[in-house]
């Protein structure tokens, strides 16, 4: 048993992350924000040109695509990042062209009340995913009524007036198997989050001074900075685990452990984020400071592939 | 990443799995809770078993006796010993986890030669003098006092917290002896023999009816100067040396216990009735114990990669203090849960008929111990906050 990163993983995880601190700077949100949320096809090449999207096909495992996209949540890149992934991972024929970056493949769920389509008008194609099949639609042909001011800037959406049509492309054990992918992958950046979250908070506290002293220095300030570490270091080893058993180097207990990753890290994720609010205090409910993107994000991810809640029931159906 | 176990791993699982199933049916059932003498002798007796059958010591170096196992293999140990229902560690705590690492790292040659083998063998039983009513979280703040005269050491104060007192061989203990410089710098580790005069040993009961706690009250107490573990003074670090022993494996039994009673408890949940019903139709119960039992996995998870951590680089890093914190919230729900479930039948610490609900009720109140002990939670995050994240001390 060796359950730490390998020096290839580190050296994989550490590049992801110098790229995306060069091409994707946090500061560079906020011109996002400022189009629209409207994704930018030169970036979205740049990542497949990093091979973000054709991993797998390049010898990379689950494991080593979650460390990826570790990064990739921790630095907010905007888009369908998952979909795009599996969509060149398992639909390789039917959707060339997601691996280099020149069709985005967006994914929507079917969900109640209503179904969301993100980043809709930037897709080149989309996937409806139903219960137990995955359909292949145009994006331009669904009818939808646009959100005019979507929660999380970065991430547009529209409502989807109607989800039937569209050609079947998958079904039975590849829609569970993109199902799990999908949430250990969202877990992953879900996790990344967490930890940026931490990162800008622990900043924050270590700079900011009130009483004569930085606020970080406080105990009630470090005790929700020692929690929010706590929650994000047991979501990351529930996430590993479960990708390396998707690999097929751990245990056979798939949907379990996939379930347990999802539901920790989405509540990790909504913890940093707000109680790194908490600890910018005005500040972090402001426009301007990056804390509140976090938990909007965290917020958007909860609801991919099953939130906390939906896998903690599953969890007891399977009791 | 990997979660498989080597070649070398399976065989390491499988040789001890079948001495296990072949020692187990002789050992006798565990004696009563408070009946300390007949407990000395099943705990020593259990760990006589695993040194002749080359177990004891599983971590400690080879050349003073130990198995010289690797984390992961402790690991697995732990798991078989807890999974197959050996007996715990028990009362060989202190000297295989605590004193014994200090010495085998610390003590001279003919200390070395006289305590290792009677820990190992369970001859020994060790005690840990270490807390003080006035030095708790502030541990190094401590004013059992011990003045040179000759080749003794004159002690005089109290210790707390010290279980086993009453049936122990040895103490680790630390005393102050030097008043006038900084706290940490005045303390000296000494091996103390219990069987000294001067000494008054009183059983502390416990909330939940247990008196494995003991005050010890010295007056006057004369320890050989040879006794002293490393220089005057130098305690301190002395007694911080057994924290480069720790390899992520200090809490697996207990959360491999908690793993245990979760699965109970939802057992329990589809047999309590509840408005026509049973308890498990409760969705909000439902989901919290399904909630915990996934976090309970998460934190084994955690566990494999401290360990993993450990035998990469031979020290765990801060995932140990966040299995602590995280172990200690989870086992209060964990206990909070429990009590939820049964209701009125909370109110006896037995088990009621056929209902098994004294071991949950039990439980519930050990949980409470959990973010006290080795640390309460509140240092456990100073520390995760001042150590991991760099903000600043508040002092």
């Amino acid at each position: 048993m060796d359950f730490w990163r390998t020096e290839d993983q580190e050296a994989l995880q550490d590049g992801i992350r110098s790229f995306c601190e060069g091409r994707f700077p946090i500061e560079s949100l906020q011109l996002i924000e400022s189009s629209g949320g409207r994704l930018d096809r030169t970036a979205w090449k740049d990542l497949a040109g990093m091979g973000v999207f054709s991993l797998r096909h390049d010898g990379f495992s689950i494991t080593d695509s979650v460390l990826v996209f570790e990064e990739l949540g921790r630095a907010l890149i905007p888009g369908p990042l998952t979909a795009t992934y599996l969509a060149a991972t398992h639909l390789t024929s039917a959707l060339s062209g997601a691996d280099t970056g020149e069709m985005i493949v967006g994914l929507c769920e079917i969900a109640e009340p209503v179904t969301m389509i993100e980043h809709l008008v930037d897709l080149d194609r989309l996937l409806i995913l139903g219960p137990n099949t995955i359909s292949l639609v145009d994006p331009k042909s669904v009818p939808t009524q646009v959100v005019s001011r979507p929660l999380d800037p970065l991430t547009p959406v529209h409502v989807a007036l109607a989800t039937n049509g569209g050609e079947i492309i998958a079904s039975g054990d590849l829609v569970r198997k993109w199902r799990r992918e999908g949430a250990v992958i969202t877990a992953a950046m879900q996790v990344g989050a967490s930890f940026a979250a931490i990162d800008l908070a622990v900043e924050y506290a270590k700079g900011r001074e009130q009483f004569g002293r930085p606020i970080g220095a406080f105990q009630a300030v470090k005790h929700m900075a020692a929690d929010m570490l706590v929650k994000a270091e047991v979501a990351r080893a529930a996430t590993y685990a479960a990708a390396v058993n998707l690999d097929g180097n751990g245990d056979d207990n798939l949907d379990r452990s996939v379930s347990i990753a999802k539901m920790l890290a989405g509540d990790a994720a909504l913890f940093c984020g707000k109680t790194g609010i908490q600890i910018h205090g005005g500040m972090g409910f402001t426009w301007e400071v990056n804390a509140q993107r976090y938990w909007k994000r965290a917020v958007v991810l909860d609801t991919h592939y099953g939130n906390s809640e939906m896998h903690a029931d599953a969890l007891a159906d399977s009791m | 990443m990997d979660l498989r176990y080597t070649d070398q791993e399976q065989a390491f699982r499988a040789d001890l799995r079948a001495w296990l199933a072949a020692t187990l049916p002789s050992v006798a059932p565990e004696p009563h809770r408070n009946d300390w003498r007949a407990r000395r002798a099943w705990d020593t007796g259990w760990q006589r078993m695993l040194f002749d059958a080359g177990y004891a010591g599983i971590n400690w170096p080879k050349e003073y006796g130990g198995r010289g196992a690797t984390p992961t293999e402790h690991l697995i140990f732990l798991e078989e010993t807890e999974r197959m229902r050996a007996p715990y560690v028990g009362m060989n705590f202190v000297g295989l986890l605590h004193a014994g690492p200090t010495l085998v790292v610390e003590a001279s040659p003919e200390q070395k030669s006289h305590h290792l083998p009677g820990i190992l063998k369970g001859e020994h039983v060790w005690c840990q003098g270490f807390s003080e009513p006035n030095a708790g979280s502030d541990l190094a703040s401590l004013q059992c006092r011990a003045i040179r005269d000759g080749d003794d050491y004159v002690i005089t104060g109290q210790k707390i917290w010290t279980s086993f007192a009453h049936i122990a061989d040895y103490c680790e203990m630390l005393v102050r002896t030097d008043t006038e410089v900084p706290k940490h710098r005045g303390i000296t580790w000494l091996i103390l023999p219990m069987n000294l005069k001067g000494m008054d040993i009183r059983p502390l009961r416990t909330m939940e009816g247990s008196t494995e706690f003991c005050e010890v009250f010295f007056d006057e107490v004369r320890v050989p100067v040879a006794n002293r573990v490393g220089d005057e003074n130098d305690g301190w670090r002395v007694a911080m040396v057994t924290l480069s022993f720790e390899r992520g494996t200090a809490f697996v039994s207990e959360m491999l216990q908690s793993m245990e009673l979760v699965r109970d408890l939802a057992d329990l949940a589809k047999k309590v009735t509840r408005h026509q019903s049973t308890a498990w139709e409760d969705t909000g119960l439902r989901r919290d114990i399904a909630h915990l039992s996934g976090e309970l996995d998460a934190l084994w998870s955690l566990t494999k990669r401290n360990i993993s951590q450990a035998q990469r680089t031979g020290f765990v890093g801060v995932g140990g203090n966040v299995f602590k914190l995280a172990y200690s919230d989870l086992r209060q729900q964990l206990g909070d849960l429990s009590l939820r479930l049964l209701d009125r039948a909370s109110l006896s610490l037995d088990d009621i008929d056929e209902w098994p609900t004294g071991k949950h009720v039990h439980g519930r109140i050990h949980a409470l111990s959990i973010g006290i002990a080795a640390g309460t939670s509140q240092v456990q995050r100073n520390i995760v906050a001042e150590r991991t994240l760099g903000l600043p001390k508040d002092r």
